[in-house]
């Protein structure tokens, strides 16, 4: 080989070889280039209107501009403070001047709502100063304030501002692993009773691995039973599994939300049957939910693992048969090995997909049934806390993508399959 | 020798076992949608199984009160639109990725397909802030972007796939016989890879007209979709009516799996035939 290419180099140099490597290569260069201008306008609709606003968006969750917006002075006045004891009377009279002006522009109720997410107490602090402004007239600021509210007086407070100046800040992303500076600057655990969300990320992988586990459980007899039927016969069955494939996860969801009523008929069936004497409690709870995800995801264990069985040769298992091994042997040991990569993948996408469910859980699901993707619209829409929203955002993205990440060289992105 | 084709007892009782998994699982996964059927034909104001009587008034609600009309035309603007959009640029994307080897392809690849990978809600809050600080949340413009962001993904998969299996020699052949490249794409690529853009078509068109989350962000009463339509039914009464619309967007999702069913097995059966 080497020589081939050795006498084609010397025959191309010669002459007119220069030319025509230089053509190549231009040529080469044009391809490229009109690669690239085919890709671009797709390249440019997913930066401009996908990454572009999920970035600004995850920026939130460090994003501290209405410390240093709001409280211009006194974040100036408390950066040469050393944090012990209390702030010196610049500090003070900056607090005084920074509040004045936030009453002013009708600000304070932002600030008191801001400082408040970082050391609860601090929004009636802030509006009950706010409110006794008028009081002070021409005293020194630090006996005025002291005087207006004892708190002024503790180091704690002023802490938590000198924590909270910069442009930006980590608290909302420790704070959504119930984790907390200390006024030293050490990280430690919140209080357990404020403990929130450490549990809410460990339910949301706790629903998403037991959703998986059932898929596993129905999803692997299913798509055996599939790969060994004739082919005609499980083009027929496959339908069954395409029609939930193709219908809206809403409308699955809600065709739940009738089936397990109390007076649905999955409760009737039960009754009827003998089975209970009672309905049983199966909406707005975990088994709603689990039935629901289940049900939804399914398809997506079967499918891949069905076309890795449909792939394994009939021939091996029966030679290990033929040559003595009891079925159960030839099953551990020929055939469910070869299985692995598509359980892997199937197990994998599942439990990727089940992570960021919002809608299911959101209508067949009671208040302990909630996921992460829940609390990041309720933070977003009713109880406004886009900070803590983008950071548990941030955290969820970060789990799907070290997910993904493993999911893309067991398969390869290129490989994923849609239907 | 004798047992090698012969099934062991045991082995039949697992085989039965297997089967009756199979029959349960699969019941397990129609049968809900089929509950919906009869339901969307009660004569009852509340959605009870089994029905006490049999009415076609929901869907003659569905198909004239403009409490669901609007949502049905809505849905119908922004899926075309959605799917026009995603297919041209996604072909087109995928015809770019095919097309030379060049540094960053996996890059590109992960980032047109990664409004996949991100979870729903983080996608519609962040387009919400986004055309909320443009001044476009409420606007059919905001709503198809949104969509066809989302769509794209599959377009681009479905399309690349299709060129993966692609004979370049062809397109060769055809400019050595003086097309000019849009010739060519027309008359040799477009017919061999239309089935693959039809079939991300479709998918582009489904991701739309299924959508929830998004439309949930962006979209106000004057934009509502059919499924953001139906979400807000089944929070604030469920009517037979939203009975009604689920079955039409079942039919809907079936006339959309057969096409797709149609499409795989021609190209299956082409592919049959031709040597490679």
């Amino acid at each position: 080989m080497a020589e081939n290419d050795g006498a084609g180099r010397r025959s191309v140099d010669d002459g007119y070889g220069q030319d025509l490597k230089r053509e190549l290569r231009q040529a080469e260069r044009q391809e490229k280039r009109r690669a690239i201008g085919l890709l671009l306008p797709a390249l440019l609709l997913v930066a401009i209107t996908f990454l572009a606003p999920i970035g600004l968006y995850l920026y939130r969750a460090i994003d501290n501009a209405i410390m240093p917006e709001l409280m211009p002075q006194t974040t100036a006045a408390l950066a040469a403070w050393d944090g012990a004891g209390l702030p010196p009377d610049a500090a003070y009279d900056a607090l005084l001047a920074d509040l004045a002006a936030g009453k002013e522009t009708q600000a304070l109720g932002r600030l008191a709502r801001r400082l408040n997410y970082s050391r609860t107490g601090f929004r009636e602090l802030v509006l009950g100063t706010g409110r006794n402004l008028a009081a002070v007239e021409a005293r020194p600021a630090r006996e005025a304030l002291v005087e207006i509210d004892p708190r002024w007086g503790q180091n704690e407070w002023w802490a938590t501002i000198k924590q909270e100046s910069g442009a930006i800040t980590p608290f909302y992303l420790l704070a959504s692993l119930d984790l907390e500076r200390a006024p030293t600057g050490e990280i430690e655990r919140v209080a357990p009773e404020q403990a929130l969300y450490v549990l809410l990320f460990i339910r949301t992988f706790w629903i998403s691995a037991c959703v998986t586990a059932l898929c596993f459980l129905l999803g692997y007899p299913t798509a055996y039973a599939l790969s060994l039927l004739p082919a005609r016969i499980t083009n027929l069955l496959m339908i069954l599994v395409m029609i939930p494939f193709w219908t809206s996860i809403l409308v699955r969801t809600m065709a739940w939300a009738i089936m397990l009523q109390e007076s649905g008929p999955v409760n009737g069936a039960l009754l009827w049957a003998g089975i209970i004497a009672e309905p049983l409690p199966l909406m707005f709870n975990r088994a709603g939910v689990l039935i629901a995800m289940t049900h939804v995801l399914l398809p997506f264990f079967i499918l891949p693992l069905y076309s890795v069985m449909k792939a394994i040769p009939a021939a091996q298992t029966r030679a290990a048969s033929s040559l003595g091994a009891h079925p159960l042997l030839v099953f551990c040991k020929v055939y469910f090995p070869q299985t692995v990569p598509g359980v892997a993948a199937g197990a994998l996408l599942v439990f990727i997909l089940a992570l960021g469910y919002y809608i299911t859980p959101a209508i067949v699901g009671g208040q302990d049934d909630q996921m992460v993707s829940y609390f990041i619209a309720l933070f977003t829409n009713q109880t406004i806390n886009w900070g803590q929203a983008a950071a548990l955002g941030a955290w969820l993205l970060i789990a799907t993508f070290v997910l993904f990440a493993l999911y893309s060289r067991l398969v390869g992105l290129g490989k994923m399959r849609l239907a | 020798m004798s047992m090698s084709g012969a099934v062991l007892p045991s082995q039949r009782h697992f085989r039965r076992l297997l089967f009756l998994v199979l029959g349960l699982v699969l019941t397990f996964l129609i049968l809900p949608l089929f509950i919906i059927l009869p339901l969307s034909f009660t004569d009852s104001r509340i959605l009870t199984f089994p029905p006490t009587g049999w009415s076609d008034q929901w869907y003659v609600t569905f198909f004239t009160d403009d409490a669901w009309l609007v949502p049905l035309k809505n849905s119908l603007i922004v899926g075309g639109f959605t799917t026009v959009i995603a297919t041209v640029l996604g072909t087109l994307a995928a015809l770019g990725l095919v097309r030379a080897e060049f540094r960053g392809k996996a890059l590109i690849m992960a980032l047109l397909i990664s409004p996949m990978v991100v979870p729903i809600v983080i996608t519609a809050v962040g387009l919400f802030f986004f055309y909320a600080w443009l001044g476009v949340v409420g606007t059919y413009f905001s709503l198809i972007l949104g969509h066809t962001v989302l769509a794209m993904p599959f377009v681009v998969i479905t399309v690349s796939a299709a060129l993966q299996g692609f004979d370049r020699t062809l397109l060769r052949a055809g400019s050595s016989l003086g097309g000019r490249p849009f010739f060519v794409f027309f008359h040799v690529t477009l017919p061999l890879i239309l089935p693959a853009v039809v079939a991300g078509a479709i998918f582009a068109f489904a991701t739309s007209f299924d959508e929830v989350v998004v439309a949930l962000f962006l979209a106000t009463p004057e934009q509502r979709t059919l499924p953001r339509q139906i979400f807000a039914g089944i929070r604030e009464n469920i009517s037979p009516t939203i009975a009604a619309a689920a079955t039409v967007l079942i039919l809907v999702s079936i006339v959309m799996m057969g096409t797709m069913e149609y499409l795989r097995r021609r190209s299956e059966r082409l592919r049959g035939v031709r040597p490679s």
